[in-house]
């Protein structure tokens, strides 16, 4: 095969699983516009005869969609900012102050991530039920604030960061609190943007625990108000659509802007497991 | 040896509890949880909760709605994930060839799908294997293929489920792929050109045996997070046709959370476990042995 056959073949190659990928992304866009009706008829149609907005009107207005894309924010963001900072304490801990059984934790901790979150759900809900969680954002969000991943992830950029710095810097008589807040955290700006993006999509994201945890339909995120509506409103694909773009868009957005951060961490987590 | 207990407390007690509470002593419970009766009249009153020893695991073995469940993860896993594999190894070798063009462009298609939420594609490619309106079928037309049933056929709607999860979760593994392809080192290629061998013997002796770390670690997580599946089969089937898509997570769902019996869901959470552990000791094993 000579080199520029071969290039046309990879390239045709590459094209086409680019057009099979995008094709159910694009289609949502596109049948999210349509008129009503317009989505489930035969020939199926790729672009709306023309584009309307009726549909996420609709969400908004009638299907209280402001109050459900508050709550999946209010949940995801509150638990990425403080989950950001619970798990830097902690990588900080594990990588650069002294205890006994530092190492014999950390080990137990990684061993403890083989464990499926969905293990232990039943017995944590009843818990949460105990102390009346359930049915808040706090219960959303509870098992989220801290994360061995999280600690993983901090721990292993921390460490790289020099000895020398901290030590002259307790010299000076800078308490851990201090050397955290004014050495640590600055020049970990980079794996912090990481854990947040990684955070902020898989709580975004996240279906089962919110639709366990959550009872009433004015708390609910947008995958569970989604597969809530899906029920009742399956007859209406084009309102259907609206919806997945609503719940998609932000996380999609999110990753095309930072994903070197993103590609970065997902690498990182990659390299132990 | 300078010792910071103190501020190491400090520093570690917050996500210490979080975890302990919330993610360390909920896995541990579910063990006792499953040897109980815990139903809904415990839910109401804690004085009805029994100790039942291994009955749940007992009943549920004596359960052909479990065995379906089970038997259906394990095709999801075993068909799925080997399928996801092969298409992101595919993908990476595209993007990693040295005549690829646009590579960063292409790279972020394949790897969209990742980050959306599964709920909300779940729900869209409903719609695309809709039997009458859907893209699918209308596809098939154009190739002369009869209407499928896809998501209505107790034979059709798994693998419809195994291609949207194939879709969704390639990419993954590809980002992976691309990085292991580009830690072989050129002259291992080289050498074995000189040695007179073609692309595919180059494939098959080079790229597969110095991917082969690659291959446990993405083998090991696709079936971890295969064996879990749930919103797919919830927001497309509903477990259905006849419990042709039925997922152990799923059914465990339903036993404990909406029927109640937290006993019996919790003895479902804690085999899918046993399951995921022996995935994982099961691939490091086969891995040894061929090193």
């Amino acid at each position: 095969m000579t080199r520029p056959v071969r290039s046309l073949l990879v390239l045709t190659a590459l094209i086409v699983g680019a057009i099979v990928t995008a094709t159910p992304l694009l289609w949502m866009i596109s049948a999210s516009f349509m008129p009503t009706g317009e989505a489930t008829t035969y020939p199926p149609r790729l672009l709306p005869s023309h584009a309307t907005a009726e549909h996420y009107r609709d969400l908004f207005s009638r299907l209280n969609f402001g109050r459900t894309f508050l709550n999946s924010t209010i949940i995801a963001g509150g638990t990425t900012l403080i989950s950001v900072l619970l798990n830097s304490m902690a990588g900080y801990a594990f990588a650069k102050l002294k205890f006994r059984g530092r190492d014999r934790l950390f080990a137990f901790l990684i061993g403890a991530l083989a464990i499926p979150l969905q293990v232990g759900m039943l017995p944590l809900f009843l818990f949460l039920k105990s102390i009346h969680l359930v049915n808040t954002y706090w219960g959303v969000m509870m098992p989220s604030l801290a994360t061995i991943f999280g600690i993983f992830l901090m721990r292993q950029f921390m460490i790289g960061i020099p000895d020398e710095i901290l030590e002259a810097a307790r010299m000076d008589g800078a308490s851990e609190m201090k050397i955290y807040r004014r050495i640590i955290l600055p020049l970990s700006i980079p794996v912090i943007v990481t854990l947040a993006i990684f955070q902020f999509m898989s709580i975004w994201n996240d279906f089962m625990w919110p639709l366990i945890v959550l009872t009433d339909n004015a708390k609910y995120t947008l995958p569970v108000a989604i597969a809530n509506l899906v029920g009742e409103h399956v007859q209406d694909a084009e309102l259907m659509m609206a919806g997945s773009v609503i719940t998609v868009l932000p996380v999609l957005l999110l990753f095309l802007f930072l994903q070197r951060y993103y590609i970065a961490g997902l690498m990182a987590g990659s390299v132990k497991g | 040896m300078r010792s910071d207990a103190r501020a190491a407390a400090l520093f570690l007690t917050p996500a210490m509890v979080i975890i302990g509470f919330f993610f360390l002593l909920p896995a541990a419970a579910a063990f006792l949880l499953s040897l109980t009766d815990f139903d809904i009249y415990a839910l109401g009153d804690i004085h009805n909760v029994r100790l039942v020893g291994l009955r749940n695991y007992h009943d549920l073995l004596h359960n052909a709605v479990f065995w379906r469940a089970l038997l259906n993860t394990i095709y999801f896993t075993l068909v799925g994930g080997p399928l996801t594999v092969i298409v992101a190894l595919g993908a990476a070798l595209l993007l990693n060839a040295k005549a690829a063009r646009w590579k960063s462009l292409f790279r972020t298609i394949y790897f969209a799908p990742v980050v959306t939420t599964i709920v909300a594609v779940a729900i869209v490619w409903r719609y695309l294997y809709h039997p009458r309106f859907g893209l699918f079928n209308r596809v098939l037309d154009l190739i002369g293929i009869g209407p499928i049933d896809w998501l209505g056929d107790t034979r059709w709607a798994m693998p419809a489920i195994i291609l949207l999860a194939v879709w969704k979760n390639f990419g993954y593994q590809m980002i992976i792929f691309v990085a292991g392809l580009q830690s072989i080192p050129e002259e291992l290629y080289e050498s074995a050109r000189i040695d007179g061998a073609g692309p595919w013997q180059q494939f098959r002796h080079v790229t597969v045996p110095m991917l082969a770390p690659t291959f446990l670690f993405v083998g090991i997580i696709t079936a971890i997070s295969f064996l879990q599946f749930f919103a797919e089969p919830y927001v497309m089937t509903r477990g259905g046709p006849l419990d042709a898509t039925l997922s152990m997570v799923m059914l465990m769902y339903e036993q404990g959370f909406r029927w109640w019996n937290m006993g019996n869901g919790a003895a479902i959470a804690f085999i899918l476990f046993l399951f995921i552990i022996g995935g994982t000791l099961l691939q490091l094993w086969v891995q040894k042995r061929r090193a």
